[in-house]
């Protein structure tokens, strides 16, 4: 073989080496960018009106989206209630007593499936679960499509983080004649503890940003929310619906709740990177 | 659990301790039975609220650019079509950009620097869909009408695919964004990879005097192939659903546009603009039916990507 000349070996090596260090540059830059424009317009939509009062008739200034944030949070916190019991339970099973059976092998690859399917999919399930038979766009809709897409990443992170904890305390808990549910419940989850609530958090996370499965199952409403049995008001149908009117006020509104879901979002994300980390090292 | 050597005495512990294990043993098994039920719910569901147009338009519904609500005529021609390109222009652009930002926090940058931008990388695929979709129709489209969109049109202009007036909003601006964000999920993916091919492996190239491009292409690429392929289309998935942004900056239109300066629409984004306000039954069932197709689609490419990981790390005996 014939060696190649040095000087072009080093150039190729030189030009691949600049173009990885310039999509590092590009890809920190657009987060940089995103996170500056929702922050510089997010800002000044906020004040006190803002998180205390109701939207105001369209073109109308003033008002806020109060009923938007109560809906979120309501509708997150219920989802995740359903979900994370549900999610344990089964990565209980995929993690301590599933051993391989063909049941496992289907759970773990139905909850990737799942997770990577597209939000709005869930969405219309949820429209034709609960939409369709109750007759109209309400609060449970949107929560069991929440729920859904939890579900199986609550599954899988309690699967993994279970995974982590050593053999040898379940065996010495075993020893001690402790039943099966005590010891996933008293030894293994304590042990597992902080990677379960960054599970959690994670997931939480993710599902407090959807949209799309909201759009035909919560839909969205300008009053107070007084039951879930109704439409109910969130924040990002809320953005959806105002970043297409043609008020600048409500555009203003938009970028406000913008702000407040990815303000919320990326600290909960950075919280537990931190934590995790802390735990590995 | 040894029984033999119990006393009389504890039989009656043991028993409860038992039955309390039975019951837990069933909660758990009912709950992981209830997420491949969940799956196939989903499926049968789609099918049947799609039943009415299936039995209307027959295959006609994947052939047909008709998309008009008052006569209530149906195809899914300019969703499916849209969908694709969309999906492929992110590829075309998010996959070199990933793998040279896994070789980057692989092999270049030094431990603390990886961590700190790996940190950032991962924060791009937290933001929500729709704060993509805000960013993308306010600040980035216009960005694309006023720069990119001219760059391109006076460069390469003479190919049909970048003529027309630079509006921004449309098929090219959407598959960009796209790839932004399933840039994350496959540069997570490819560079666990790249970190995982075995040190000795590499260091044998170091050692013969190849460099670090050499190295890459000729031992960390070719050793992790199958998993590279696997999140790439793992990434295609993420792609082909993503519904929020892709709605607020494609243009929503139903007819196929050669240009990719046009506007168009994926089957993600009819279903968001025009599920709430559809009234009529057929109408709905056309929408569900885009629906059961997105399905099977992602149910295709998901189950694809998940063969190929799985087989890369069985043959790494690694994980999962």
């Amino acid at each position: 073989m014939k060696p190649r000349p040095a000087a072009g070996r080093r150039l190729a090596n030189l030009v691949v080496s600049s173009l990885a260090t310039g999509s590092a540059l590009l890809g920190m830059l657009i987060l940089a960018w995103i996170v500056w424009v929702v922050v510089s317009r997010g800002l000044g939509a906020f004040n006190l009106a803002f998180f205390t009062q109701l939207p105001t008739p369209p073109g109308m200034e003033g008002g806020g989206l109060a009923n938007a944030i109560v809906g979120t949070l309501v509708m997150t916190l219920l989802a995740t209630l359903v979900a994370v019991p549900l999610g344990l339970m089964a990565g209980v099973y995929l993690a301590e007593f599933a051993q391989g059976s063909r049941l496992a092998d289907n759970t773990r690859f139905s909850a990737n499936v799942l997770i990577g399917m597209p939000s709005i999919i869930i969405g219309i399930f949820a429209y034709a679960l609960v939409v369709v038979p109750l007759g109209r766009f309400s609060g449970y809709a949107g929560i069991v499509a929440l729920a859904i897409i939890m579900l199986p990443i609550a599954a899988r992170t309690t699967e993994d983080m279970l995974r982590l904890v050593p053999n040898t305390l379940r065996e010495a808990a075993l020893a001690l004649g402790a039943p099966r549910w005590r010891i996933t419940l008293s030894i293994v989850f304590r042990a597992a503890k902080a990677g379960l609530i960054t599970g959690i958090l994670l997931a939480v996370a993710r599902v407090s940003g959807e949209t799309a499965p909201l759009l035909f199952t919560a839909l969205n409403s300008p009053y107070m929310m007084t039951s879930l049995g109704q439409p109910t008001p969130n924040l990002t149908v809320t953005i959806f619906n105002y970043a297409m009117s043609p008020y600048p006020d409500w555009q203003q509104k938009a970028w406000g709740a913008s702000l407040l879901i990815t303000g919320g979002v990326l600290a909960l994300t950075l919280f537990t990177r931190h934590t995790l980390r802390e735990r590995k090292t | 659990m040894p029984t033999d050597s119990l006393t009389i005495s504890d039989r009656p512990v043991q028993q409860a301790s038992a039955r309390g294990d039975r019951t837990f043993r069933r909660l758990t098994v009912a709950s992981a039975l209830l997420i491949p039920l969940l799956m196939g719910g989903i499926f049968l569901a789609l099918l049947h609220q799609s039943l009415p147009a299936l039995k209307r338009f027959g295959f006609g519904f994947l052939t047909s650019q008709q998309w008009n609500p008052v006569t209530e005529n149906f195809g899914a021609l300019s969703s499916i079509y849209g969908t694709l390109v969309s999906t492929l222009i992110a590829m075309v652009l998010a996959v070199p950009l990933s793998l040279a930002l896994a070789l980057f926090l692989v092999e270049l940058a030094p431990p603390r620097l990886s961590r700190v931008v790996g940190t950032i990388i991962e924060l791009l695929a937290a933001i929500p869909s729709i704060i993509y979709g805000m960013w993308g129709m306010f600040i980035f489209a216009p960005f694309m009408a006023n720069y990119i969109q001219p760059a391109l049109g006076k460069t390469l202009g003479w190919l049909p695919l970048f003529q027309g007036p630079p509006m921004g909003i449309g098929m090219l601006t959407a598959g960009i964004i796209l790839a932004f964000m399933v840039l994350p999920f496959i540069c997570a993916i490819t560079r666990d990879i790249f970190s995982l091919v075995p040190n000795v492996v590499k260091e044998a190239a170091f050692g013969m005097g190849a460099t670090t491009w050499e190295v890459t292409y000729k031992v960390t690429i070719p050793y992790g192939l199958v998993g590279i392929i696997g999140a790439v289309f793992l990434g295609l998935g993420r792609a082909l659903g993503e519904t929020m942004a892709v709605t607020f900056v494609i243009g929503n239109s139903h007819r196929i546009s050669t240009s990719l300066f046009g506007a168009g629409n994926t089957i993600a984004s009819t279903l968001a603009n025009e599920f709430s306000e559809a009234t009529k039954a057929m109408y709905v069932s056309s929408l569900i039916e885009l629906g059961l197709i997105l399905f099977i689609i992602s149910y295709a490419v998901q189950m694809f990507s998940q063969m190929l990981l799985k087989r890369m790390y069985r043959s790494w005996s690694v994980g999962l």
